[in-house]
């Protein structure tokens, strides 16, 4: 129905909503039975081409990013259950962003080989275009959705924002707050 | 709870039916059932229990998992009448037992006097058809009460200088202050305004059975796992079911209120969970069903004696459609807020609630503080229009940004506008084979500057408290409607209204049709108080009027 990524954001997780109970369960069995996860849809190679993508995405530096958080995971159990539809996109963008990096940097080059700032360079180049959109969007859902999907690992997009998942807070909730109940 | 509901079997004799388990039904079945009725509750949506409630963005983001399906009920747009509509989501609305007040943000507020008598007041405006309401606050101030004491909401009375008159305060003290209404009311005070505790229906301390919110924040576009919420699911639905005398029979899709001869309702053709269609033959029908599908339902009822659609003699069925106004302006404090802890919303600023000559056009409006964005949306689109959308910076921003932002918004007023419509879309069907909703919505001129006012407002007042920086969008006409008010409004002349004073259809003397399409105008946003008022208010005239021997059965 909805082909263009631009839905994943709203009406494309609407459609979708029996296969995310059953992905959720999915990743749960496979978080339970695994030490390390295991790829689904992706090979070796196109799972790290990705990853590469996600780690300018939300890139690690003084903090973790995608990569730590295991983003990947969550787009591999994305693609293999309830986001099947795009699995085409993914990999005709993954072919095509092949071919640009061998013409601007060499026929032996995969885009994962780069430097970061060429990395950057190519990125940029297709930063409008939907397969872009579509890994950003789908990193992001691996970034800050609940771990039981598979990305979010150890909580980290969570900690990156300062969001905490609790059942209960109590006031003060934040600085004003505090500083309005201590007058 | 189930097993204590009534199961009524096909010989029973039904004495209403009631079309939609939400705000209004849920009420309407209470008060019925309390007074001795037979009570069938026909839900399109699940029967879903606090229990299976979650904290998942991505199951309930943008609220889909307890809301209409686009996918099976697609709708259509479009500004004008001129152009073919689109398909494109355009309105969201609570698909469960406990309809919209088990996914809303819970602002309870009261309209004020103004509100009902405004067009006298202020004279017609062209391009509208802005009418006064066939009853004043007055009228309705018992039921207000009586909505707040039977829900559970919290607040302060007397707290906001612009309250109209009340003749109880609220049964429970206003919730904890957050930072943005700490901001709220550091801004207000310099500029002289009044930012007052946020009447909300979450309940801060134990009351009749629930215990109090555990400020989890998960409280807009998510059901309360904690019951805090003042939901109909969580009060008055549990309450029609102890009865006896009220059956809610969920995923049960009503595609037909069916007719005899003398043109009384006889009862309503429904589709089951498995599609199969059956027949419920009631005394009366009550439709509750949100202000587009009501009148949907009244267009997919049309027959050789109703040619417009049920009940649509006066042509104005799904016409006068009102979102509200909404305007806003966003800014990034020095400290955390973490907003995302407790209820959206604690303080309320009503100053400019009021139309104003001077302002030069119609429209008013009220205002909060709040930031609901739950992580991925925020990353998704939450930052600034100007910040990247990848990369380093855009990494050092969303962790500068979450806990930081907050939002002023102002919640304003729609005119009725006859073009503003729900109609059946003349190709689209849905997954039963209906015809869809489509959507006719270009904001009145008026409107737009009151919303452009507000944003202006909302820049003075977070100016005022003191951000590190302020940024705006632009303001453009709506395309989507959280609140769906107008469509079957109420009045005193059966020419220019669907319903009478007391919510029966001028056209069909045992049909009755009760929730936000009822209303003549649109208030400053928060309408679900408004629509529990006039759900109470309908009850007691539906139960005096059967009493009396007034409703007359088309069976």
């Amino acid at each position: 129905m909805i082909k263009s990524c631009a839905g994943l954001g709203s009406a494309w997780i609407v459609s979708h909503l029996p296969e995310i109970a059953a992905a959720q369960e999915h990743a749960h069995h496979a978080a339970l039975s695994q030490a390390t996860p295991r790829l689904e849809f992706f090979t070796h190679d196109q799972a790290v081409e990705v990853e590469a993508i996600a780690a300018q995405i939300i890139p690690t530096d003084d903090t973790p990013g995608a990569r730590e958080a295991q983003v990947i995971y969550f787009i591999d159990r994305a693609l293999a259950t309830f986001a099947s539809e795009e699995r085409a996109a993914m990999v005709e963008g993954l072919n095509d962003l092949q071919k640009k990096t061998r013409k601007r940097f060499g026929k032996r080059k995969r885009f994962s080989d780069l430097s970061s700032a060429q990395q950057t360079e190519l990125l940029r180049g297709i930063e409008k275009g939907q397969f872009f959109e579509l890994v950003r969007t789908m990193t992001i859902l691996g970034m800050f959705s609940n771990p039981e999907y598979g990305g979010n690992h150890d909580q980290i997009g969570w900690k990156l924002l300062g969001f905490e998942d609790q059942f209960h807070f109590k006031s003060p909730f934040g600085f004003y707050d505090a500083e309005y109940q201590s007058k | 709870m189930t097993h204590e509901q009534a199961t009524f079997d096909a010989k029973t004799e039904i004495d209403f039916v009631i079309i939609g388990a939400g705000a209004a039904g849920g009420i309407i079945a209470k008060e019925l059932s309390a007074a001795g009725f037979r009570i069938v509750v026909l839900e399109q949506g699940p029967y879903m229990k606090e229990q299976e409630f979650e904290h998942d963005e991505l199951k309930y983001m943008r609220q889909r998992a307890i809301t209409n399906d686009y996918k099976r009920q697609p709708n259509t747009f479009r500004a004008t009448e001129k152009e073919t509509a689109k398909l494109q989501p355009a309105i969201i609305y609570g698909r469960q037992v406990g309809g919209g007040t088990v996914h809303f943000t819970a602002n309870y507020w009261r309209f004020h006097e103004i509100d009902f008598i405004e067009r006298s007041r202020w004279g017609s405006i062209a391009g509208s058809g802005f009418a006064d309401w066939p009853i004043t606050y007055a009228e309705l101030e018992p039921y207000y009460t009586k909505t707040e004491w039977d829900l559970g909401v919290s607040g302060l009375a007397g707290a906001s200088p612009f309250d109209p008159p009340r003749s109880k305060p609220y049964p429970l003290p206003p919730l904890p202050i957050k930072s943005s209404g700490a901001l709220a009311e550091r801004g207000a005070k310099k500029l002289g305004w009044h930012a007052f505790p946020a009447p909300m229906a979450i309940i801060s301390q134990p009351y009749r059975g629930r215990s109090a919110c555990l400020h989890c924040g998960f409280c807009e576009y998510f059901g309360c796992e904690a019951k805090a919420k003042s939901s109909t699911l969580a009060t008055v639905i549990r309450e029609a079911e102890k009865t006896g005398l009220c059956e809610i029979r969920p995923n049960s899709c009503v595609r037909k209120i069916e007719v005899n001869k003398a043109g009384l309702v006889t009862g309503v053709t429904y589709f089951d969970e498995g599609g199969r269609e059956h027949f419920q033959s009631a005394k009366a029908v009550v439709l509750c069903a949100n202000g587009a599908e009501t009148p949907r339902l009244l267009f997919l009822s049309k027959s050789s004696l109703f040619p417009n659609g049920l009940a649509n003699s006066s042509g104005k069925a799904g016409k006068y459609l009102m979102f509200n106004g909404h305007a806003q302006a966003s800014a990034l404090f020095e400290h955390p807020l973490n907003e995302f802890k407790s209820v959206p919303v604690s303080r309320v600023i009503h100053d400019f609630y009021d139309s104003d000559p001077r302002r030069g056009f119609y429209g008013g409006g009220g205002m909060d503080m709040r930031f609901v964005s739950y992580p991925m949306n925020f990353a998704l689109r939450g930052l600034p229009p100007d910040a990247p959308k990848w990369g380093p910076q855009y990494k050092a921003m969303l962790r500068e940004h979450f806990t930081r932002t907050v939002h002023a918004s102002g919640h304003t007023t729609s005119l009725p506008v006859e073009t503003n419509s729900i109609s059946l879309d003349p190709h689209v069907k849905d997954a039963w084979g209906l015809p869809v909703v489509r959507v006719t919505y270009k904001d009145h001129a008026e409107d737009m500057k009151t919303m452009q006012f507000f944003q202006a407002r909302c820049k003075e007042l977070l100016e005022a408290a003191g951000p590190r920086k302020i940024w705006t969008r632009e303001l453009r006409n709506q395309t989507f409607g959280f609140h769906l008010l107008g469509t079957c409004r109420m009045g005193n002349d059966s020419r220019n209204s669907v319903v009478d004073k007391y919510h029966r259809a001028h056209d069909v003397s045992n049909l009755f049709i009760c929730d936000g399409s009822s209303f003549v105008t649109s208030g400053r946003g928060q309408p679900t108080c408004t629509i529990q008022a006039l759900a109470y208010r309908a009850s007691d005239h539906i139960i005096r009027m059967a009493k009396t021997g007034d409703i007359k059965s088309g069976i």
